[in-house]
């Protein structure tokens, strides 16, 4: 039991941070259509950036996560202006080749300043435990839990609430229309991908501190493709629940059967969803004729 | 009809009425080898109700395309004028001239040039208050950051917005369908809610293409009535596209006439419809259309 309990806070943290990593690349999807496989490379971009403002430069806690928070949309404004919209009205494959460089650019950019080795920080959320259900938990991960819960709450409240997020879901819906609406489709553009960094660079902040400060945390965002597939590409609830569900299976897999297996497995569910249910669990099915 | 007292002004036009608000200049615009619109030009006067009309592929929704900005013609040009608001003694507001054919569709948008489209273009996923709010974006100012928050400004002026929003739904009808995605709705009910989403926008000038398109007579005449309290209750001025020529007829001040990217005459329906250029080109395929419909309506019968 005590397992139990232990792999499914475990699981859960993976997971709630997986959503919130998915979540930037749906919403970059779903309102620009572009399949962005940079985003694990935003999460590693948006830990150092933290790191940099919390270790190097010394703010105080509250004043880096800010600090990350302009840096990083800034930076995804500059690459939504710089690199995706020259590339508008190309076809996907060469779209998809420029995020795939841009994945490169950014891990080499990182691996330039900082090195490879790993960075050492101190602690952002407390690291002691509490006892739970028979189960010895860590409380960092019921913390991870609630900050990227009550994140993922907010993102979905803009969406389906403020005029920015509707604007945006117009965009995705039907850009002619949009536009007629005195909608400027470039600042939803620049909009989308920001939020992408930003929910990214809060990802990649709690990720690096249940892990570490190092490359592996694009490794991690490689994770958000069996996510949207399961979840559906342009499901926002989609990567809540996709998030979850690998997250919490590749806990109890390793904990249970054999931890290689579980970094193998979400690969697998993927290949599988996509041959059962293409669209995933809450995509829309769009039927293409030709 | 001038039964309610509505709280908003639907009309966005500050222009006097009798003013021109739309010039459309020798505009041409070409596809390749084939003429869309071949040296179009006329005035649209505001407080009027102008129909654009002519025969399937006479080039009217390439013309619409052009004034809202999503074609851009060769050569010619579309001026806009919009005006000040007339000072406290009544004196006319000072006029302005905007090309807009210089311009992106959603700037066009934002001087007040509203338009639904043939084929109906909504947000299916959002209902139908969602689609109507979005009308009202051009008319909110918060930042992104205050719209997050929901605090102050973004929460007064969504409550002003919503009030002028429910005031259309009382206009054309919709409050039943309020709350449902518009994907879901009827086809008659979708062209309505279209029609409502450019009226939110508080238009300047509101552009409808065919309004009535793939509707039966009591559906037509249900649309055509609202065109009119639009522009009866809400003073706004309209360019109607229609390719059916009978119901514009009635309800227009001013018609024009296309064919084969040509404007073949420019007048009121009674001028119009006496030209003989209009019947051969446009009357004649017309009867056919007639038949075709009497034919229809005979095998409903039968069966």
């Amino acid at each position: 039991m005590s397992t139990f309990v232990n792999l499914l806070a475990y699981g859960l943290a993976d997971g709630a941070i997986l959503a919130l990593a998915a979540l930037g690349f749906v919403l970059i999807y779903k309102a620009t259509g572009v399949i962005n496989f940079a985003q694990g490379e935003f999460l590693l971009v948006g830990a150092y950036m933290f790191y940099t403002a919390f270790v190097v430069l010394q703010l105080p806690i509250l004043l880096a996560v800010v600090a990350g928070v302009v840096v990083a949309t800034v930076i995804g404004v500059l690459v939504e202006r710089l690199i995706l919209r020259p590339m508008v009205g190309e076809s996907a494959i060469s779209i998809i080749m420029v995020t795939i460089g841009l994945s490169m650019l950014l891990r080499a950019l990182v691996q330039m300043f900082y090195g490879t080795s790993a960075k050492s920080q101190p602690p952002v959320l407390p690291r002691s435990s509490i006892s739970m259900l028979g189960a010895t938990i860590p409380l960092n991960r019921l913390l991870v839990i609630l900050i990227a819960g009550i994140v993922l709450v907010a993102f979905t409240v803009f969406f389906r609430r403020s005029r920015h997020g509707i604007a945006m879901r117009a965009v995705a819906d039907d850009q002619q229309a949009a536009m007629t609406m005195g909608i400027s489709v470039r600042r939803v553009f620049a909009m989308a991908w920001a939020l992408a960094a930003v929910s990214a660079l809060i990802a990649g902040v709690l990720l690096a501190d249940i892990s570490a400060v190092d490359q592996n945390l694009a490794a991690f965002g490689l994770l958000v493709f069996p996510v949207v597939i399961l979840g559906g590409l342009d499901s926002v609830p989609g990567t809540i629940v996709g998030g979850l569900i690998i997250g919490l299976l590749k806990q109890f897999v390793s904990g249970y059967l054999d931890p290689g297996l579980s970094t193998v497995l979400p690969y697998i569910v993927l290949v599988l969803i996509l041959l059962v249910k293409p669209y995933g669990l809450f995509g829309e099915t769009r039927i293409e004729r030709v | 009809m001038l039964t309610r007292a509505y709280q908003h002004s639907l009309n966005g036009s500050q222009l006097s009425a009798g003013r021109p608000v739309l010039e459309v200049d020798q505009v041409s615009l070409r596809f390749g080898g084939v003429k869309a619109l071949d040296d179009v030009s006329f005035t649209v006067t505001s407080g009027h109700v102008h129909a654009v009309i002519g025969p399937n592929g006479a080039g009217k929704s390439s013309l619409l395309n052009c004034i809202s900005g999503l074609y851009h013609p060769q050569q010619g040009q579309v001026v806009l004028h919009t005006a000040d608001a007339p000072a406290p003694d009544g004196t006319p507001g000072q006029e302005h001239r905007h090309r807009l054919t210089r311009l992106s569709p959603h700037r066009i948008a934002r001087l007040g040039v509203a338009r639904s489209f043939q084929n109906i273009e909504l947000f299916s996923h959002l209902t139908v208050l969602e689609n109507l709010m979005l009308g009202r974006h051009i008319h909110m100012r918060h930042s992104v950051l205050a719209s997050m928050l929901w605090f102050g400004p973004a929460r007064r002026q969504e409550i002003a917005h919503r009030q002028l929003v429910e005031e259309v739904i009382d206009l054309l009808e919709l409050q039943a369908h309020r709350g449902k995605p518009v994907g879901s709705l009827a086809y008659g009910i979708q062209k309505r809610v279209e029609l409502g989403r450019a009226l939110c926008l508080q238009p300047a000038l509101l552009l409808l293409d065919e309004p009535m398109a793939g509707m039966n007579a009591e559906e037509k005449e249900d649309m055509a009535r609202y065109v009119l309290d639009v522009h009866e209750l809400a003073g706004v001025s309209v360019v109607l596209i229609e390719h059916d020529m009978n119901v514009v007829m009635d309800i227009s001040h001013r018609v024009s006439v296309l064919d084969f990217g040509k404007l073949i005459a420019d007048g009121t329906p009674e001028e119009v419809k006496a030209d003989p250029a209009v019947i051969e080109a446009y009357l004649g395929a017309e009867d056919e259309d007639t038949d075709v419909r009497e034919a229809v309506a005979r095998q409903g019968e039968e069966r």
